[in-house]
């Protein structure tokens, strides 16, 4: 149970780093870490204790796996997870390059 | 096995802070590269092969494009403190420890202990593992038993491609100034 609370912990990390940090990577980085913790998660759920590796193999015992399908879902997900901080950066360039800086508190073009 | 797996999670969360508190752009993204590699080391401690291989190729291509974004731009961060008190710091930390124990509390009826879960939908998929004609399980269920799935995810990748490519793009309209 302890790994799940330790988990939490770290999206709480990355939680407080999107919400009050002030600099577009730091952010960019908070989102990143938030990510991590909840993939960690999903692969924690699915272990099965004495389990093995989810391959068929003629060599090896067919024993009990730990469960394949939140690690496919997984795999799906990390895949997409570089697809936004792609496009967070190139946004956050695109932002450096009109403001000069990457402080989200003179970015204020927009500001009422 | 479990202590293993302890230690990772405490590592990433130390590399999580130090990040976050970093002094400047460059080290704090070195430091997220601490917590994505224990976020492999801690994939094959749990028997996902797959995943740790894929996982360190994304992280070594998001530590790259992120370190060339700041090459370009600029290491330093900004020298004007944020200005809030310590009581502000303290009022947060006591915020998110409450919400951690909220959470916490409500969710250990719900979930099963660590190491005793049991498998619903995946018994199919083992199951009928032969029909997918493929040896590991986890691509079976990804390009057989959910290639829809599949399909969407490559169309979630090329909507980012082409969203990077616009927003990128050098030669947009002709300057009238």
């Amino acid at each position: 149970m302890i790994l799940f609370v330790l988990c939490f912990v770290l999206f709480m990390i990355g939680l407080y780093g999107v919400i009050l940090q002030r600099n577009l990577i730091k952010i960019i980085i908070g989102l990143a870490i938030m990510e991590y913790s909840v993939y960690l998660f999903l692969i924690l759920i699915g272990y099965v204790k004495g389990g093995t590796v989810p391959i068929i193999s003629d060599f090896f015992e067919n024993g009990p796996f730990v469960d394949p399908l939140p690690q496919a879902l997984v795999l799906t997900a990390i895949v997409i997870g570089l697809a936004t901080k792609a496009l967070l950066l190139s946004v956050a360039i695109r932002l450096y390059k009109h403001y000069g800086t990457f402080d989200i508190r003179k970015m204020n073009n927009l500001k009422g | 096995m479990e202590i293993y797996l302890v230690i990772m999670l405490v590592l990433m969360i130390l590399g999580s802070i130090n990040s976050l508190h970093a002094k400047d752009l460059m080290s704090a993204v070195i430091s997220l590269g601490i917590v994505g590699f224990g976020l492999v080391i801690s994939f094959l401690l749990l028997y996902a092969p797959d995943l740790a291989i894929v996982q360190v190729v994304i992280e070594i291509i998001t530590l790259t494009t992120t370190i060339a974004v700041i090459v370009s731009a600029t290491y330093e961060l900004e020298k004007k403190k944020i200005g809030y008190s310590s009581g502000f710091y303290a009022g947060t930390i006591l915020i998110f420890t409450v919400i951690i124990l909220m959470v916490v509390s409500r969710f250990t009826n719900i979930l099963s202990y660590f190491g005793q879960h049991v498998m619903r939908m995946a018994d199919i998929y083992i199951k009928s593992a032969p029909e997918s004609g493929s040896a590991n399980l986890v691509t079976g269920i990804v390009l057989h038993f959910r290639a829809y799935d599949t399909l969407g995810e490559a169309t979630v990748l090329v909507t980012a491609v082409i969203g990077v490519l616009t927003i990128l793009r050098h030669s947009g309209k002709k300057k009238d100034n």
